[in-house]
């Protein structure tokens, strides 16, 4: 099973670099864009083959590894 | 008067702050992060700087789990003195050994240069030989410098007098180079004993150099 970890800053942290891609836009004529966040992404191959249990252990991985929930938020996205 | 450092793989300030703290008298010992317990006799233990394990993922994310962390946290429960500088702030939060987070300079250039700081708060162990709105002048060089916090947790920070080092130009007047906020240059925990800064004092030891502001800074860290 893979999994895909979506991390970006909450909602409310300013987003420095999201800030930078829409002045870039704005500059390039891209006049439709509201808003930009810039996140990561990170995709991991998992040995389980049981949904419940492998978004228990990503959602773990997320708390105390991947994500630091005092400035970002992240999404699990599994594929089997 | 014994300063541990702690060394992870990418860490470039262990040196320096070496050379600083012996030159202000003390004995030194370099920790490899692979150590599981600290020196018996350590009164101060430093988190240097650098770039601790390529800052992957997010500076210092990697670092908190090092085998050395374990001891790093007893130490710190137990009342020991901690000084995180730079990266060592950065594993500091992300211990949670300090509240807050440190995120990418606002401007998203890598700073580095000489910046001012004020004296926020000189009712901690730390900053005891500082004066109260002293202004010194401190080298700064991060690329994740702008310390986060939540209005309740920066209001919780001030009401406890945490906060100990607010940014400012020569004359003292606010000057923010990284969009930190409220111009937050360093902070403590809650029991005083845990103390991070982005700044270098350990590089403002040498009038030739700059600046020879770092050292009363660094003499109060060590000889209480």
């Amino acid at each position: 099973m893979t999994a895909i970890v979506n991390i970006s800053l909450k909602a409310g942290v300013l987003d420095s670099q999201g800030k930078a891609v829409h002045h870039a836009l704005d500059a390039l004529k891209f006049e439709g864009v509201e808003d930009v966040r810039v996140g990561k992404q990170i995709i991991l191959k998992l040995t389980s083959t049981d949904e419940a249990s492998a978004k228990a252990e990503v959602t773990e991985m997320c708390e105390s590894l991947l994500a630091n929930t005092v400035i970002e938020d992240y999404t699990i996205e599994l594929i089997s | 008067m014994k300063v541990s450092i702690i060394q992870f793989p990418g860490t470039n300030c262990d040196y320096d702050t070496q050379y600083a703290f012996e030159k202000l008298g003390a004995t030194t010992e370099l920790i490899w992060h692979k150590a599981t317990e600290l020196p018996a006799d350590t009164d101060l233990l430093v988190v240097a700087g650098g770039f601790s394990y390529g800052d992957y993922l997010r500076s210092g994310a990697i670092a908190r789990f090092s085998p050395v962390m374990d001891a790093v946290k007893e130490y710190a429960d137990e009342g020991g003195k901690v000084l995180g500088i730079c990266n060592g702030f950065q594993v500091l939060t992300e211990s949670h050994l300090l509240p807050g987070a440190l995120k990418r300079n606002d401007n998203l250039h890598f700073i580095s240069k000489h910046h001012h700081l004020k004296v926020a708060s000189t009712d901690n162990t730390f900053l005891q030989k500082m004066e109260q709105d002293e202004v010194v002048n401190i080298p700064v060089a991060h690329h994740d410098g702008n310390f986060y916090i939540d209005p309740k947790g920066l209001e919780a920070l001030y009401e406890n007098d945490q906060v100990l080092l607010h940014y400012c130009d020569k004359n003292g007047k606010e000057n923010n180079p990284n969009g930190s906020v409220d111009s937050i240059a360093g902070i403590t925990n809650k029991n005083k004993n845990v103390f991070g800064l982005m700044p270098h004092p350990e590089r403002a030891i040498d009038a030739i150099l700059g600046s020879d502001d770092g050292i009363k800074m660094l003499e109060g860290f060590f000889n209480s």
